[in-house]
């Protein structure tokens, strides 16, 4: 042990510092993709639920270890490239895919100072590398070169940029209410109880926010890009193998990022409901669990989580049109009343989250 | 050199490979990703300067937005690059022309003493960027500020009036607002009939 | 007027959404209908029209008597008849094979049969491990039958009165 921290004094202090970094993404990494891994079992679980059926329960107890399996079917299966794609274009679409969506997860706070970068501006940052995840899924659908893949990228590409202003005036009511970009600054606003999260003066950009966050991952009900009865499966149609999962890990990624970003935002992130209870919290057990904590962000993400699975189990997909009236004729106006009012409220001096 | 500097040669280097890349590479298609690969460095640069706010704005709007619309653009294009090349040689003392026109204006307008002051000193920032730029635009730019807002509107308002146009043969379009409000009771009729006699 | 207030409060509460939400969540909740195939097993119909077999007189000897009317009637043409006279007179098969892969399990063939020689069994889980094995010959159908054969007479007895 001695001879271990007198090798780690003697590295220099720069290498120590991207030691320290790297093991932090390691630790975010890590179980996201765990997460990944488990959200795709509990989406066939949840869904099956839905349909009376039982679900995968053949590998491992309880089917536990379908989604192991999975990975490795995927990872032994050939990559097959189109014979007239563009190869390079072809291979970094789907990193171009998976980079941006584990990107943000540096800028989101666990729990109190449990973030890797606290960045100024991170909701920005959020926003910005987010709307990054369009590239790939457009690079995929030109560069397999075919014709259902292309129309799926057109699709998707037209669909995010709407849906990401919507999403981003539904953020600003967020930062007019908390008065700061960065995450945990936000989620620090809400402290207080339950009754200080801003899902109650914000109800109707909670509800916006997570509709555009379904739509910008491309879920059902907004999931025309994979359209399944018209244009097969989308821009991933030519892709098989590892090149595939990297994708299929994207989805998820980003559907686990809007989860835990809507509760980060509207649902007071790690902060426990009970917080204005001291008496409660005082309890030496009862209080730690019931007190702040990472297990209060994860268990407000998995309702979202929950959430998406249940829109895919109960929701018809729209028609492309459909999508784009409801992106720009309804949402769009719908954040910007409600903006305009917290406007006035702050204008006021009528603040009810303070 | 410090840290510091190593990265931002590094990120200076592909701005530069990758914006003479855009004007170099034959393929409209991969164009378009060096120029969004130049955005993106430059980007990283100007947060390098501590200017995370424009970097971002920048990542945000034009590589987010901009870009993809772009790129629809020329995907949609069915571009055949072969008679791109072949009026070379024709358009080529235009081209010298108008190259030497830009060069002189550039160094005209860079030699002139308007950019011959000297470095302001750099105003340390108390908070965070994005506060300090919106705290100077919204008070000391307020006018120049609306006015560019006055001239997007325009400029919205004018494509969407150059672009939409009702058409005067008979095509069939869907009224989704309709479509939506339709129900069950002004589509379908239940009748009661008395059921036939039997013979 | 009231119509399109209604409307209007009901597209903002989401108002139909909640209520196909809420058919899902309450399935969500309910008994699950799965049957775990290979453990558990739905019930069977005697009429149940599964693998072919040809059965025998209790006295050992074949039913089929090359009649050929299973071939004539079989509308995926599966069925193929060779046939000989015995040196007792009586007409016998020599060849009588059926090629899975063309059956559509139709059943015609055990309804044409006037000697009850050709049935469908109850059994639907078999495969083939090499090709060729699809089709199925006589001596593999009689094995079939003799093996089955307790089953086959049960099931057409339940079956009997309904023919």
């Amino acid at each position: 042990m001695d001879s271990l921290i007198g090798f780690w004094d003697s590295l220099p202090s720069a290498l120590q510092t991207v030691i320290v970094i790297l093991l932090k993404i390691v630790a975010i990494l890590l179980p996201l993709i765990l997460a990944v891994a488990y959200t795709t079992f509990a989406e066939r679980k949840v869904i099956g639920y839905m349909q009376v059926r039982c679900g995968p329960n053949r590998v491992g107890p309880k089917g536990w270890l379908q989604p192991i399996a999975d990975v490795v079917k995927l990872m032994f299966k050939e990559i097959i490239t189109p014979t007239a794609s563009s190869k390079a274009v072809f291979f970094i679409a789907p990193i171009l895919a998976l980079a941006p969506a584990l990107a943000v997860w540096s800028v989101i706070p666990f729990f109190d100072g449990g973030v890797l970068a606290n960045v100024n501006a991170g909701l920005l940052f959020v926003l910005a590398i987010t709307s990054l995840d369009v590239f790939g899924i457009i690079l995929a659908g030109w560069a397999s070169n075919s014709k259902y893949a292309i129309l799926s990228s057109m699709r998707i590409g037209a669909q995010m940029v709407a849906y990401e202003i919507a999403m981003g005036f539904a953020l600003v009511g967020v930062l007019m209410a908390a008065g700061s970009l960065n995450l945990s600054d936000i989620v620090n606003a809400q402290s207080g109880g339950i009754q200080n999260w801003f899902m109650w003066p914000l109800f109707g950009l909670l509800v916006v926010y997570f509709i555009s966050g379904v739509a910008e991952t491309n879920r059902a009900p907004f999931d025309v890009a994979e359209g399944e009865s018209e244009i097969v499966a989308g821009f991933h149609v030519e892709y098989s193998g590892m090149a595939f999962a990297l994708f299929f890990l994207a989805e998820y990624a980003s559907m686990i990022l809007i989860s835990v970003l809507t509760t980060l935002l509207f649902l007071g992130g790690w902060l426990s409901p009970f917080e204005s209870f001291e008496g409660l919290l005082a309890i030496p057990v009862i209080g730690s669990i019931l007190g702040s904590g990472l297990h209060w962000l994860v268990f407000k993400s998995l309702i979202f989580l929950f959430l998406y699975l249940w829109f895919r189990a109960t929701f018809p997909r729209y028609r492309y049109d459909q999508i784009m009236r409801l992106g720009w004729k309804i949402l769009i106006p719908v954040t910007l009343v409600w903006i305009f009012g917290e406007g006035i409220a702050i204008g006021l001096g009528w603040e009810p989250w303070k | 050199m410090t840290f510091e500097q190593f990265i931002f040669y590094i990120f200076a280097t592909v701005t530069i490979v990758s914006a003479i890349a855009v004007v170099t590479v034959r393929n409209p298609v991969y164009a378009a990703l060096f120029l969004i690969l130049t955005f993106f460095t430059s980007a990283a640069t100007w947060i390098l300067l501590e200017a995370e706010f424009l970097g971002i704005v920048l990542v945000l709007v034009y590589v987010g937005a901009v870009m993809v619309l772009f790129l629809f653009v020329i995907m949609m294009l069915d571009i055949n690059i072969d008679p791109l090349r072949e009026g070379f040689i024709r358009y080529l003392p235009m081209g010298i022309l108008v190259a030497i026109v830009v060069a002189a204006e550039i160094v005209i307008v860079l030699g002139s003493d308007t950019f011959n002051m000297a470095i302001p000193d750099p105003v340390p920032l108390s908070d965070s960027n994005t506060k300090a730029l919106g705290e100077v635009l919204y008070t000391e730019y307020v006018y120049p500020f609306e006015l560019a807002a006055v001239i997007l509107v325009v400029a919205i308002i004018a494509a969407i009036s150059l672009t939409m146009r009702k058409r005067q043969d008979a095509t069939k379009h869907q009224n989704i607002s309709e479509q939506i409000r339709v129900n069950s009771a002004d589509r379908l009729r239940v009748l009661k009939m008395k059921a036939e006699e039997k013979q | 007027m009231i119509s399109s207030i209604k409307h209007f409060v009901k597209t903002f509460t989401l108002f139909e959404l909640l209520q196909g939400l809420s058919v899902t969540g309450k399935y969500f909740f309910s008994k699950k209908v799965t049957v775990q195939y290979p453990e558990q097993k739905t019930p069977i119909s005697p009429r149940f029209r599964g693998h072919h077999a040809l059965r025998r007189y209790p006295n050992g000897e074949e039913r089929c008597i090359a009649c050929k009317l299973c071939e004539a009637a079989c509308p995926a043409l599966a069925i193929d008849i060779e046939l000989e006279e015995r040196a007792d007179g009586t007409r016998r098969t020599t060849k009588y094979d059926i090629d899975m892969f063309k059956c559509i399990y139709c059943g015609f063939c055990e309804e044409a049969c006037p000697v009850d020689a050709i049935v469908e069994t109850q059994i639907f889980e078999y495969h083939f491990e090499e090709r060729g094995e699809h089709v199925i010959t006589k001596e593999k159908l009689l094995a079939f039958g003799d093996k089955h054969e307790a089953e086959i007479a049960k099931h057409r007895a339940i079956d009997a009165p309904y023919r």
